[in-house]
């Protein structure tokens, strides 16, 4: 079946076609994947609660439930919003996320386009959805959620610097910035000539690890740095005014942008889609490089999700020192160590 | 989109922004920000119209009444007994508290004493009422700082207190147990042993919350040096229980000025107050609070006496004529009823001092030139109820 899979030579139409297709049902399902798992399920269970239970079996369709709840309600728009952004914005949220998805390689050939420059290609793109923000943050014509817009730019030049230099280390070890070279990089790379479990790249970027789920956190506006959307402070921010299918969308966005995410950790520092010891040339990724993948971004979602449920919120100009002072230097000197590792070795 | 309609308090909000701008060199065309009467942090109908410069606030003035349920008024055409059940609403989260005051000041003007069984189990079920409303508040005070679980776990260990208030008095949120010249039944069997265990279960909570939150470094720094109130603007405005103690004032009505009644000489607790004054040291303090809450709760169920748990007062309670105020050490502060009798069935006037009130009071003067978030900060830890407030 995988060979099947492998000599599948479609035209150009028709192979546009289905990538548009899957990618179209792919980043819903992840964000209900991510949503029912996390959000609903594992939540509960670090808070000593049950979570659903009645939709579906186990709960396991509650989100589904939701969703078509969200569909039925009506599309209001408050009386002084400028009416044309506020429809577009979410849209604008949910493109950054879809665009997000087409540089994900889900193994060799399993990928929408595979960039030489995935990397900046897919943190070029991921700043897009802060424009969507602006946007329904301005007209909502509600304080509140211009003060929730305000905060998300000001935000984005605290964890954007960091995350990109977080990012460097991985791509002068690898010496490429294609996200699939990294992948090829880690996992026919050897640890001093022992090559059993490849050489994923956290072993030496820890540092870098860390830095980018700090700065993905802050990307995903999640706790600690939840402050575009805090409830208690500013009422869930530019998301205040949404009903109905915008906001779904928003939901959508914020939770396909998250497995996203993860599956851009898990491709430049646990080796993606390939397991170490099956080569990565082998056809059998067809089937095997998804389900890789798949585990590998759950494991570091659970890590997102974790922080996101324990920790208090951070102010705005804490945000700021923490990686002006702290993330950014760091990364700095963890990309001058790579560097001279690198040329030293 | 304005926060306020009446013309002349919008001219008069802004003569008040213009008096107190803060940074004159970076001036900004501000904003009216209208936090409530329904909004998350304010925990009920409070309303906070801020006046701010981008996010820094440059004044806040609280707006209460929106709950208000005359109860001053309304205790005016109740009798004493009656009087109780409705008291009970004042502070909803430690509502014995509520009762114990109104009920020693009856006693005191019919001279009265409960017999002691009755003193203790009263002192032991206040201070089941105070771990039960300042656990809540750890968890509530992190779900507003934006750690949710803190909030979850407080309510599932919250429920073990509550059980006990519950099957000692039949009622979860509103005992009404409380009477004149006593209680109105003895503890159920096994009542005591359950109550230590619960004891330890809120024991084990605190040194949770202190792991989870308290210690927690984004938590200090969102609440050190936030919200500082020094102890001579503290004593001006009236702040009282902890908000008080939290600015290095040692003051606490159960060691100080314990009305007869309670039993607070009979256990070995401590009074905690911190030197700093800010939102760190308010939550601080109500954490050790309700470590010694337990630790009263827990020596007092060792030493009950045995006895009856009512003293013998007419069936019909007509209360002579004069005039009290018994105040008592609240989960929230300082609260006292000012009772005057005629010598009738009803009270002629009751004035309740309740601590909300007067801690809420001190808003504007400690929100000037925060922030938004700390202004959130400002508020959980203030730590007022509706309730209290409007009554």
């Amino acid at each position: 079946m995988t060979l099947l899979i492998a000599s599948f030579a479609p035209p150009y139409w028709l192979s546009t076609l289905i990538k548009v297709l899957v990618i179209s049902a792919v980043v819903p399902t992840t964000a209900l994947i991510l949503g029912m798992v996390f959000l609903f399920k594992i939540m509960s269970w670090m808070q000593s609660r049950l979570g659903p239970q009645e939709a579906g079996p186990r709960g396991t369709l509650q989100l589904l439930a939701d969703g078509v709840k969200f569909l039925q309600k009506e599309d209001i728009a408050p009386n002084g919003a400028d009416l044309w952004v506020f429809k577009v914005a979410p849209l604008v949220v949910l493109m950054s996320t879809l665009l997000l998805y087409v540089a994900l390689p889900a193994s060799m050939h399993l990928v929408v386009a595979d960039l030489d420059v995935g990397v900046f290609f897919v943190l070029a793109i991921a700043s897009l959805s802060v424009i969507g923000v602006l946007m329904a943050g301005w007209s909502s014509a509600n304080k509140y959620s211009l003060m929730g817009a305000l905060r998300a730019a000001g935000q984005l030049i605290a964890y954007e610097l960091p995350m990109v230099l977080a990012v460097i280390g991985v791509v002068i070890q690898a010496g490429t910035m294609s996200l699939n070279g990294i992948v090829l990089a880690q996992n026919n790379g050897s640890i001093f000539g022992w090559g059993g479990i490849g050489f994923p790249y956290i072993l030496t970027q820890f540092l870098g690890f860390f830095i980018f789920i700090a700065a993905v956190q802050a990307e995903l506006t999640q706790p600690p740095f939840d402050m575009p959307v805090a409830e208690s402070e500013i009422v869930s921010g530019y998301q205040v005014e949404y009903t109905g299918f915008r906001f779904l969308i928003f939901f959508l966005a914020e939770f396909a942008t998250a497995f996203a995410f993860a599956a851009i950790a898990a491709v430049l520092f646990l080796g993606g889609w390939a397991v170490p010891w099956l080569p990565t040339a082998s056809d059998w990724y067809y089937v095997l490089g998804p389900m890789v993948l798949f585990a590998k971004v759950m494991i570091v979602s659970f890590i997102i999700f974790w922080v996101r449920f324990t920790y208090p919120r951070f102010r705005e100009d804490q945000l700021q020192s923490l990686a002006w002072k702290v993330l950014i230097p760091l990364a700095l000197v963890n990309i001058v160590v790579t560097a001279v590792l690198k040329v030293v070795l | 989109m304005t926060a306020v309609s009446d013309p002349q308090s919008v001219a008069a909000l802004v003569a008040e922004a213009n008096d107190n701008r803060v940074n004159l060199d970076f001036e900004t065309e501000g904003m009216t920000l209208n936090m409530g009467p329904q909004h998350p942090a304010t925990h009920g109908t409070l309303r906070i119209i801020a006046r701010l410069d981008g996010e820094q606030v440059i004044s806040a003035e609280p707006m209460c009444g929106y709950m208000h349920r005359g109860y001053e008024k309304l205790t005016e055409v109740r009798t004493y007994p009656q009087i109780n059940a409705l008291i009970n609403r004042i502070d909803w989260l430690g509502s014995f508290a509520n009762e114990v005051p109104f009920i020693l000041a009856a006693e005191k003007l019919m001279n009265v004493e409960a017999p002691p069984r009755a003193q203790w189990i009263r002192t032991i079920l206040f201070e089941m009422s105070r771990v039960a409303n300042i656990s809540l508040f750890l968890g509530d005070f992190g779900l507003q700082l934006g750690g949710m679980t803190a909030g979850f776990y407080a309510f599932r260990d919250r429920e073990w207190v509550l059980n006990q208030i519950e099957s000692a008095t039949g009622g979860r949120f509103h005992p009404n147990f409380d009477r004149i010249g006593g209680l109105k039944d003895d503890l159920p069997k096994g009542w005591i042993e359950e109550s230590h265990t619960a004891m330890d279960k809120l024991l084990a909570f605190c040194d949770e919350m202190e792991d989870l939150l308290v210690g927690n470094e984004i938590f200090q720094g969102r609440t050190r040096g936030i919200g500082v109130i020094p102890a001579e603007i503290a004593l001006s405005y009236g702040l009282s229980g902890a908000n008080l103690r939290a600015s290095g004032v040692d003051w606490d009505l159960r060691r100080d000025n314990c009305p007869p009644g309670l039993v607070y000489d009979k256990a070995d607790w401590k009074v905690w107050t911190h030197p700093d004054g800010d939102c760190f040291a308010r939550t601080w303090v109500r954490l050790q609070e309700t470590r010694e809450a337990a630790k009263i709760v827990k020596q007092l169920l060792d030493t009950i006496p045995s006895g009856p748990v009512m003293a013998k007062v007419p069936r019909i309670i007509k209360v002579p004529a004069g005039e009290a105020y018994v105040a008592t050490e609240n989960p929230l502060g300082e609260m006292g009823y000012y009772v005057v009798s005629k010598g009738d069935l009803v009270p002629f006037r009751v004035k309740i001092r309740s601590a909300s009130f007067n801690n809420i009071s001190v808003l504007p003067w400690v929100a000037r030139g925060a922030y938004v978030p700390d202004l959130i900060s400002i508020l959980g830890s203030l730590y007022f109820i509706l309730g209290d407030i409007d009554r």
